[in-house]
């Protein structure tokens, strides 16, 4: 048992739903208790959909439990055929349904529909919202297009082909409720046209069960989102020989080793036409006005794809110091590590959420590029926070097209990382004027509006105090490593016996932690 | 209200049950209200993934940085019997109560998964309650969804609380369901100016402040989703007093009035005192029943608020009704107000989503009053429509809140009429 008060990642279902509700003509037989219904919301409140998910819930009920709840499957799988006519049924149970077992998928198959039905096991009680997206979309990939699959894995020269014809792609791991995956789709097939590349399909956003079918026509598999299309890439690498893009179009480099990755794919050189200079992000960064950026303490958190990304994004095209990676994505944390001791930092694996605040309070970055969840902690601790992965808010669906991929992604991102950050003069004027009456660091940034950030308190206790002149010193410190600094003076005089912090005592501790 | 409600005209009124999809929430949402309301106590769900993100989802995802409630996520070592779910739930409660030194009581929240694998809370609560007190006591209730409906978790929550109410022979007055403060007072000072003045509330704002109870209590429902509650109260000796729910105008008079006649208030009094409460109640309806004079509503079954509801909106501002829909209806406590719903109106109990939805098309509403799956694709295929959700939220109770009730009801459609592409 693990107390949670919020969570990163939904149960695996809602994955499964995340999938279906991408998909055109499928529909989702969900064996669940009435409540479980609240997941509409997710796509009809916070994506705002203007139709309802294509779920079908059993709703049983305690009564029903020692009756017949397999009875009460079975029915509402024919009558949700009757009633919407899917191409293609997924069907499954939700944490409560596991536990009384009545599988759903054996019942199904057993009723003889005319079309695909695709039981998905998504055990609620070790696995959560992304593998379950992940493993939909696996075994809705292998149902529709397995039947297409020649017997032996077919050799392709992509090579020889490109000098035909025009090479083509499936681009595969957009969905529902995705971080700006609506967005990034767009603007990476613009992308692929530059590069003389076609898409095939999308999916699952969009596809339908004949799209799913004609994945094995295409030449090669564009992998944007690893943690949804992963596992199905690999098996269409296996059973139809498309190779699978590794490389992600996130940030100037990153779109621009992507687009390298493709055109090496079909034995092209990058055209001339693709070049970092299609973004702003690189002009802006190196302006003198983003001067005040650089080496701004930075802490990154979210899904493993964003958040290793953008530590990237941050280092090498913000000037940021990275000061900590961490991403609620076990089935990704070794890419996560990997990074992180190239950072020289410690990766904070975990889906807890107060695991995250106390290790932000540690760290006291300038900056956090997390999620809605982290844009919380910010708010308390007085940190700007730029949000950069699910879990999905209502914000995160801007009416503006704002890709996170890709050069016009990258735009994006340098706009929305800067926003939360005190604008360059203003902060030189405030480590000018440091004790000015009303133009100092307890004021928000001018541009987000009145309000204060948060103090940075003493965890001095009774038996220490500070003098006059010591609090006054600490005063001159820049306000965003004050709060470090007056904890370490406060440790070193506790650990050396002193019971009234001096202007001393204060060098002394900095010399101590310098060493 | 001066004449019994004609029982045999409840009786005859045809309902129509069903049994399906239900598009509704389940009994764990009420803790998003009701840890607002009872400001020392946590609420700590004991039950899966889905319970968190559900809690997470109806809220608003995080509008409070640490809330007081929180999920004990049941994982693969309990369900295996690898670990003691018992002393799991004891190790989590000793870390929570150890954060949160504010806590006073601590509800240990059933849900579908512990109530299918029958982790008996009701022992646990005790066994922690026995740990921890005098300074926390530990309760328990069943907010599962398969066995409460949204406002049914509120009303397991209450009746939980019954027990531990402490005695007394007094004569006293208690208003039963969570109101928004400002409504509390209201109605305090109302009844202390009628001469009631021993009134009590469950539930209270601090858990260490239970009211008491006994055979000399008379209690007033302020809410129609308090069945279980109610015979809770009974059992420790209470009585019910029959009235109508205390939204509106004749609503709320009926309430008072029930309490000021137990009480044997002199009826000159009485009208003397709540008429200028009456008179702002009556002027604030006057100006918002034209926008919704003759409007078609439609109910989803949703809170069990909704016969109130339409009962108001149909007597008070002119609403036609068309379905009115509700999870259960319970027809003693709504017995009153049945007899105030017009003879044609088709009464719904229960739920099977998709063939609602149907005769909801077909029956042409101009306002709907739904879940918040429902409302979006609704107002897509051009229906104004009202979030139950928010009839939770907000005050609509009481004379002076009957104004805001019925603006709920006017702003989609005034907004829709405002837009120049709705």
């Amino acid at each position: 048992m693990k107390l949670t008060l919020w969570t990163y990642e939904g149960p695996p279902h809602i994955g499964a739903m995340r999938v279906v509700t991408s998909m055109q003509d499928v529909h989702y037989v969900l064996h669940a208790p009435q409540g479980d219904t609240y997941a509409d919301l997710l796509f009809t409140m916070i994506q705002r959909d203007a139709a309802r998910p294509p779920v079908t819930y059993t709703t049983f009920q305690a009564r029903d439990l020692g009756k017949d709840t397999a009875a009460l499957f079975r029915q509402s799988v024919v009558d949700a055929y009757e009633r919407f006519r899917p191409a293609t049924m997924v069907v499954g149970a939700s944490c409560t349904a596991e536990l009384i077992q009545d599988d759903p998928g054996g019942l199904a198959q057993a009723i003889g529909l005319p079309i695909p039905v695709v039981p998905v096991e998504l055990p609620a009680y070790q696995r959560k919202e992304n593998w379950g997206a992940a493993e939909t979309f696996y075994h809705l990939v292998r149902a529709l297009a397995g039947p297409a699959a020649p017997a032996a894995r077919p050799e392709r020269d992509l090579v020889a082909t490109a000098r035909e014809r025009r090479l083509s792609c499936n681009i595969l791991g957009p969905t529902a409720l995705g971080f700006r995956h609506r967005d990034d789709v767009i603007e990476i097939t613009r992308l692929l046209a530059e590069l003389e590349i076609d898409v095939a399909v999308v999916a699952p956003l969009g596809a339908s069960p004949a799209d799913l079918a004609r994945l094995g026509d295409a030449d090669f598999n564009v992998v944007l989102y690893p943690e949804v299309s992963g596992t199905a890439a690999r098996w269409l690498s296996q059973r139809f020989g498309q190779p699978a893009t590794t490389e992600i179009p996130y940030g100037v480099a990153g779109t621009l080793r992507f687009a390298a990755e493709v055109a090496a794919l079909a034995g092209r050189e990058l055209p001339a036409t693709v070049t970092a200079m299609r973004s702003r992000l690189p002009w802006y960064s190196s302006s003198i006005d983003s001067n005040y950026l650089t080496g701004k303490r930075v802490f990154v958190f979210g899904d493993a794809v964003h958040a290793t990304n953008a530590a990237r994004v941050a280092r090498d095209e913000f000037g940021f110091e990275v000061v900590g990676i961490g991403t609620y994505t076990r089935e990704f944390a070794r890419d996560v590590r990997a990074l992180a001791a190239e950072f020289g930092v410690d990766a904070l694996i975990t889906d807890d959420y107060l695991d995250v605040e106390a290790r932000i309070t540690e760290l006291e970055p300038e900056l956090i590029l997390g999620t809605q969840m982290e844009r919380h902690i910010g708010k308390r601790l007085g940190i700007g926070c730029a949000v950069i992965s699910a879990p999905i808010h209502v914000q995160d669906f801007p009416a503006a097209y704002s890709p996170q991929m890709g050069f016009e992604g990258a735009n994006v991102l340098f706009d929305t990382w800067v926003h939360p950050l005190m604008m360059g003069l203003e902060e030189h004027l405030l480590g000018m004027f440091r004790d000015d009456f009303e133009f100092n660091e307890t004021r928000a940034p001018s541009h987000l509006g009145p309000g204060a950030r948060g103090q940075m308190t003493s965890t001095a206790d009774v038996e220490l105090s500070w003098q006059t002149d010591a609090e006054a010193e600490l005063r001159k410190i820049p306000f965003f490593v004050r709060g470090k600094a007056r904890r370490n003076t406060e440790r070193y005089a506790r650990d050396h016996g002193v019971a009234e912090i001096t202007v001393e005592t204060l060098y002394d501790a900095k010399a101590h932690y310098s060493r | 209200m001066s004449a019994a409600p004609d029982k045999l005209a409840v009786a005859r009124r045809e309902i129509l049950r069903e049994r399906g999809q239900r598009e509704v929430f389940c009994g764990l949402t009420g803790i998003v209200w009701l840890h607002r309301r009872i400001q020392d106590a946590f609420f700590l769900v004991v039950g899966s993934r889905t319970c968190a993100h559900l809690i997470q989802s109806a809220a608003g995802v995080m509008i409070f940085a640490e809330p007081r409630f929180a999920t004990a996520i049941i994982d693969e070592r309990d369900l295996a019997g690898l670990a003691d779910a018992n002393d799991e739930l004891d190790r989590e409660v000793d870390r929570l109560l150890a954060r949160r030194p504010d806590i006073r009581m601590l509800f240990l929240v059933g849900s579908c998964p512990s109530e299918v694998i029958k982790l008996d809370l009701a022992r646990a609560a005790e066994r922690l309650s026995a740990q921890h007190l005098p300074d926390v006591r530990v309760l328990n209730y069943s907010g599962s969804g398969i066995e409460t409906t949204f406002t049914e978790g509120e009303d397991a929550c209450l009746a939980a609380l019954v027990p531990e109410l402490p005695a007394s022979d007094e004569r006293r007055l208690l208003v039963v369901g969570a109101l928004a403060d400002v409504v509390e007072d209201q109605f305090r000072a109302l009844f202390t100016e009628l001469g009631i003045t021993a009134v009590d509330f469950l539930p209270p704002r601090r858990a260490v402040d239970l009211p008491p109870v006994g055979p000399n209590t008379q209690f007033l429902l302020a809410q129609p989703f308090l069945g279980t509650t109610a015979e809770a109260l009974k059992r420790r000796g209470a009585t019910r007093l029959a009235a109508p729910m205390p939204i509106g105008d004749e609503g709320t008079t009926a309430w008072l009035r029930a309490a000021a006649d137990a009480w044997a208030i002199d009826p000159a009094h009485f009208d003397r005192t709540v008429a200028p409460a009456r008179r702002r109640c009556q002027v604030a309806l006057e100006r918002i029943k034209p926008e919704l004079d003759g409007r078609r509503l439609f109910l989803f079954p949703d809170s069990q608020l909704e016969i109130p509801l339409a009962r108001f909106l149909n007597r008070e501002l002119g609403m036609t009704l068309t379905e009115v829909g509700t999870p259960y209806l319970h027809a003693e406590h709504l017995a009153e107000e049945l007899t105030w719903l017009p003879a044609d109106v088709c009464l719904s109990e229960g739920q099977d989503v998709d063939r609602q939805l149907d005769r909801m098309q077909a029956a042409e509403p101009d306002l709907v009053v739904c879940g918040l799956g429902l409302a979006n694709p609704l107002e897509a295929i051009g229906i104004a429509t009202k979030w139950s959700i928010e009839l939770l939220f907000t005050p609509i109770h009481g004379y002076d809140q009957a104004g805001d009730c019925a603006q709920l009801f006017a702003r989609p459609l005034r907004r829709r009429a405002a837009l120049e592409f709705a």
